[in-house]
């Protein structure tokens, strides 16, 4: 076998020396590395103080998409609660009222939108599935909280508010979607 | 003159049986294993499963065939890649689907970093058990480089979904290549430092040389596969020996040993790494262009019968064999794990040896316990 490097060492089959035997050498050749490191670059952030931010395509929290004019895309069609293999997902669809036309984009929308987050393993087939691009994963976690019932996620929680837009164009673009 | 049967012919304490686990760090997890000692030697060994059983193979027959890989990727978390993969292709042989060449050559850059991050948490893991410290950093500091790429391009850091049937789920990201190779420099650049900290320490060599020996024999009938039946002398991988995504094109040797011993495991192992290192080589400039994932139904219905299919994870052969009675969901699915068989021989080859050598041997082993506890 090539080796990668001519640094390693060959393991030895002979007998051990006294000296080896002592073990002291031993611990010397590993003490030396340990204390290079010390004079090295740090592999570690110092983290309350630095925060290590997660990529744009890591798969956290689900958000509900409004589209520019600030109306809700998601229209209940339950394609999402399908695909999870969690069953995480469930929802209530309402028909929209005349007059609501700023709130929601389609005629037919979710009264209630819930994912519960225990259920959730954040596979993102949900995304994939939603043909009016409604639902996306965020580089967000989900926070520990006291009780169970907070974990369920309603539409409160989960729809983007007016002032704070989240971006999600970083997001790697689906070039094929599945199709028949 | 006493009577013959009052006097002991051997010297040995009474019978002691003390418990190893279930919540014990040398296992890796829950598992409980029952140990019979007299003195501080072990007469009897015998592992206790079920503290992690959360019936995976019942849960997919529910699941549909674009589903049921989601829950794999929680049985051996650190080889998901290959879980996944496995689940992809027994639907993609039930269906007829040709998967692209560029899904092909992703998927196997995908799963040899894998094998890389789990032999290198293996490494640092064993190296704990072991009594040494600092190996366990030095691992996760290139392991973490392997997360962060996996982290940009499948979406989450350990519990994958990143194969699906027909290809894979997403494209790679643009950095990817690059950050690849970046990995592969630093990795050849860092590996002496194993080397020089465990390999030929000789703390190490007298802690695993001639401990637990598995002969080839023992390993062909308990099932062992991977690393720990390779050890042995076993010529198991089934990138060889049932070439599947294109690992027929490329270049790369079996690592085989032949002493059987705790140290053969781990050297297996290392020059395992090496050789994961040498097909990313190979491959990462030449990800042909294309799509990275085949045009299937939306719905998916495999037809009536059987298949099985097995892939060779960082622990060995992981098969699933899958009937169909034609519908959307699998009617029945049996995961064939690699942890579970290669368990099967640790009560066989830890008789006889110190308790203290009960750690060595289960850390050369590699156990995941969720993969043998499914």
């Amino acid at each position: 076998m090539q080796p990668l490097t001519n640094r390693s060492k060959p393991v030895q089959t002979r007998e051990m020396t006294f000296l080896e035997k002592l073990y002291l050498p031993a611990i010397w050749t590993g003490m030396v590395i340990t204390l290079k490191h010390f004079f090295m670059r740090k592999a570690t952030v110092r983290y309350p103080e630095v925060k290590r931010e997660f990529s744009a395509t890591f798969r956290g929290k689900h958000v509900l998409k409004r589209d520019d004019q600030g109306a809700e895309r998601c229209t209940a069609c339950g394609l999402c609660a399908v695909a999870c293999p969690a069953e995480a997902i469930t929802m209530v669809a309402a028909e929209r009222k005349p007059g609501e036309e700023k709130l929601y984009k389609e005629e037919k929308y979710a009264a209630v939108y819930d994912i519960n987050m225990l259920r959730c393993i954040f596979c993102g087939f949900c995304e994939e599935a939603c043909p009016k691009e409604a639902i996306f994963l965020t580089p967000e976690t989900i926070p520990s909280m006291y009780e169970r019932s907070d974990f369920i996620y309603h539409k409160d929680r989960l729809v983007e508010s007016m002032d704070k837009r989240i971006d999600i164009s970083k997001r790697q673009e689906k070039k094929l979607a599945v199709n028949n | 003159m006493q009577d013959e049967e009052t006097i002991p012919q051997t010297t040995s304490t009474e019978e002691f049986i003390l418990n190893v686990g279930p919540q014990h760090p040398s296992t890796h997890g829950v598992l409980r294993l029952k140990v019979t000692l007299d003195g501080e030697t072990i007469t009897h060994v015998e592992p206790v499963l079920g503290y992690i059983h959360r019936s995976i193979e019942k849960m997919c027959e529910k699941l549909s065939l674009r589903q049921f890989s989601y829950v794999t990727s929680k049985m051996d978390y650190l080889s998901s890649h290959m879980n996944n993969q496995a689940c992809a292709m027994v639907v993609e042989q039930a269906l007829q689907i040709e998967v692209p060449t560029r899904a092909q050559a992703i998927r196997i850059l995908m799963c040899e970093l894998t094998r890389i991050a789990s032999h290198e948490l293996w490494w640092g893991a064993s190296g704990l058990d072991l009594g040494a410290v600092s190996p366990f950093f030095y691992a996760f500091r290139e392991r973490e480089m392997i997360t962060d790429i996996f982290e940009e391009t499948c979406g989450t850091r350990l519990t994958m979904n990143y194969m699906v049937p027909g290809g894979v789920m997403a494209d790679i990201h643009p950095t990817f290549v690059a950050k690849v190779k970046e990995f592969i420099r630093l990795f050849k650049l860092r590996f002496h430092e194993y080397d020089e900290l465990l390999t030929g320490n000789t703390i190490l060599i007298n802690r695993l040389k001639g401990v637990g020996v598995l002969t080839k024999e023992d390993a062909i009938s308990w099932g062992c596969t991977g690393p720990v039946a390779r050890a042995s002398g076993v010529s198991c991988d089934i990138r060889k020996w049932y070439p599947y995504d294109g690992y027929e094109k490329l270049d790369f040797k079996e690592i085989l040993d032949s002493e059987g011993d705790c140290m053969a495991r781990y050297r297996v192992r290392m020059e395992e790494m090496k050789q994961s290192a040498h097909i990313i080589d190979q491959l990462i400039d030449n990800i042909p262009e294309g799509d990275f994932q085949a045009k299937t139904k939306n719905v998916l219905k495999a037809p009536k019968g059987d298949y099985y299919t097995r892939v060779e994870t960082a622990r060995g052969e992981f098969g699933i064999y899958m009937v169909s009675d034609g519908s959307q969901t699998p009617y029945r699915l049996k995961f064939r794990s690699p942890g579970f068989s290669n368990l099967s021989a640790l009560p066989h080859i830890a008789v006889g040896a110190k308790m203290g050598d009960l750690m060595a041997i289960m850390a050369m082993f590699d156990l995941v316990i969720p993969d043998i506890d499914r």
